[in-house]
């Protein structure tokens, strides 16, 4: 079983059909829906985060790119600038999955990409303007 | 036995000094016992870095060829506007001044991504900015527009003056109400949903002189990775309020002002900040050695985060309404530990005050006592302590009659 997170582009004329669905059926992924937003263009963004075989997810990333949809990393989209961090903690408290996360001994913050769930609630919260989101 | 500041800068100068952090002094005076300690430590090293809005920088720009009168006109400092109610090229940057167009809270929340002490920071990291002005011209000043690049190191004075720094303790923000609010202590979720605080706690400069037995007119610190020296007790300085066995205060109480050459810091230090829906401010970088003349001040320095009280505020409508009113207590311990209690609910906490960057700042401070590069200061006049009578008063509204 394979685990990963991604972003999914979904063009205008996607947008009304069932696609995930068509992941979980026809290629027996697990899928976890983290974020999800229409665009005023009416283009979708998904953030994801699918299981499956390998073949499965391979077969499925193929149907992705066939229909048009645009496939990329969830760590692309995502960066702590860590000479902007003053590592005040002003983050810790919002964000959900411990991304962003303090070593209490010293008091040093640190920012594990692989925990990030782009909920983008650190943007505002950042005094420092130490998350970006890349959408 | 006592020592004086002449005999502990004596010692700096031999490079005998024995320097610790005000983190490494709690451990150390519990192990030494304080008796001890105070024979053997000669300073303890203060660190804070933290928002602090009343600050801003004062400028003497030189005079152009022909000459222009700043004062009565307009002046900016890339679009950022500047108080120019002085002679003709001195004026004054507010960290929280922003951009005549900036939106504000018109599309709420606001951004306020630039402003006054983002300025600051460029021109400290030694950065071109643009200067612009318009003036009503005179005879002795008849130039009416100027338009130019500047840099710190083209000016003849640029000196950090904050009115308001270093708050001894202070509140800690939550939000008692249903929807999320933004405020100066961050973005605070419902239904206590957060709590922020914001001061270093055990290493903080003056909760570690809680009565102000050292710090005072003219001590020499650690400002914005340069050197400055606190002027005199900051704005809204309230020394009267309630204190535990040990001296602290439980609620916001001292304040500094403080000001130094800006030319000698460094941007690492001195940082634009911008809270959303509040507006921009400047995160300084202050730290003070505090000289350990007698066992009490040695006890004060190691005041540990559980003994510092803070009082839990609802910033949802106590504090704007401006009603008086903790909703609870708790310790520094408490909040760095991630989490406190509050009225039966637990709640996550967030810092707004940097504890690693005010350990580097008491640290650098150390070293520099250490390599015979900063020596103590004797000031000039203690800060108004606790009998001081000083009070902080709201503001009494009088009605203005409208003449007739």
């Amino acid at each position: 079983m394979q685990k990963k997170r991604i972003v999914l582009n979904y063009p205008q004329h996607l947008v009304d059909q069932p696609v995930i669905s068509k992941l979980v059926k026809d290629y027996d992924l697990i899928v976890n829906i983290m974020r999800a937003r229409i665009t005023p263009k009416e283009e979708g963004r998904l953030v994801l985060e699918l299981i499956g075989k390998r073949a499965g997810m391979e077969a499925g990333f193929k149907y992705l790119s066939e229909i048009g949809v645009e496939i990329q990393p969830l760590a692309q989209d995502v960066k702590w600038h860590e000479d902007r961090c003053t590592h005040c903690t002003a983050c810790i408290s919002v964000c959900p999955t411990k991304a962003l996360d303090v070593e209490r001994t010293n008091m040093e913050v640190s920012f594990k990409r692989d925990k990030c769930i782009a909920c983008e609630l650190c943007i505002p919260v950042c005094p420092y303007q130490a998350m970006e989101i890349l959408f | 036995m006592a020592k004086t500041i002449e005999e502990i800068n004596e010692k700096i100068k031999k490079g005998k000094a024995v320097v610790l952090t005000a983190e490494e002094i709690i451990d150390y005076a519990a192990e030494k016992g304080v008796k001890r300690a105070a024979q053997e430590v000669d300073v303890v090293t203060t660190g804070t870095f933290g928002p602090m809005c009343s600050s801003g920088a004062y400028f003497n720009v030189g005079h152009s060829k022909p000459r222009i009168k700043l004062g009565g006109g307009k002046t900016y400092l890339n679009e950022i506007p500047v108080y120019t109610g002085f002679a003709a090229v001195d004026f004054f940057l507010g960290a929280t001044a922003m951009p005549e167009d900036d939106p504000r809270n018109k599309i709420f929340p606001g951004k306020f991504a630039y402003g006054g002490a983002y300025v600051i920071e460029e021109l400290v990291a030694g950065k071109d900015v643009r200067l612009t002005a318009t003036a009503y011209g005179t005879d002795c000043y008849p130039r009416k527009a100027l338009e130019t690049y500047i840099s710190l190191k083209d000016m003849n004075e640029a000196v950090l003056l904050n009115i308001r720094n270093a708050y001894q303790n202070y509140n800690v923000a939550v939000n008692l109400s249903e929807k999320v609010i933004y405020t100066y202590m961050g973005v605070l979720q419902p239904k206590m949903g957060n709590a922020n605080y914001c001061n270093a706690g055990q290493l903080s400069p003056l909760l570690n002189d809680p009565l102000y037995k050292t710090i005072g007119i003219g001590t020499r610190i650690f400002l914005g990775g340069g050197i400055g020296y606190v002027v005199g007790n900051g704005t809204q300085h309230n020394p009267g309020v309630k204190r535990t066995e040990g001296g602290v205060p439980k609620t916001p109480s001292g304040t500094l002002c403080v000001t130094g050459d800006l030319k000698m810091m460094r941007p690492k230090w001195l940082r634009g900040t911008s809270f959303t829906g509040y507006g921009v401010t400047l995160t300084v970088g202050i730290g003070i050695p505090i000289p350990i003349l007698d066992e009490e001040i040695l006890r004060y320095t190691a005041v540990r985060d559980e003994e510092i009280l803070a009082q839990v505020v609802d910033y949802s409508d106590s504090y704007p309404q401006c009603i008086p009113g903790s909703i609870g207590e708790v310790n520094y311990k408490q909040l760095k530990s991630g989490r406190i209690t509050v009225q039966g609910k637990e709640i996550p906490t967030s810092g707004l005050s940097s504890y690693l960057k005010a350990r580097e700042i008491a640290q650098i401070l150390k070293e520099w006592v250490e390599a015979g590069k900063f020596f103590l200061t004797q000031p000039v006049e203690l800060l108004p302590s606790v009998n001081s009578g000083i009070a902080f008063k709201a503001l009494k509204e009088r009605p203005i009659k409208k003449k007739e």
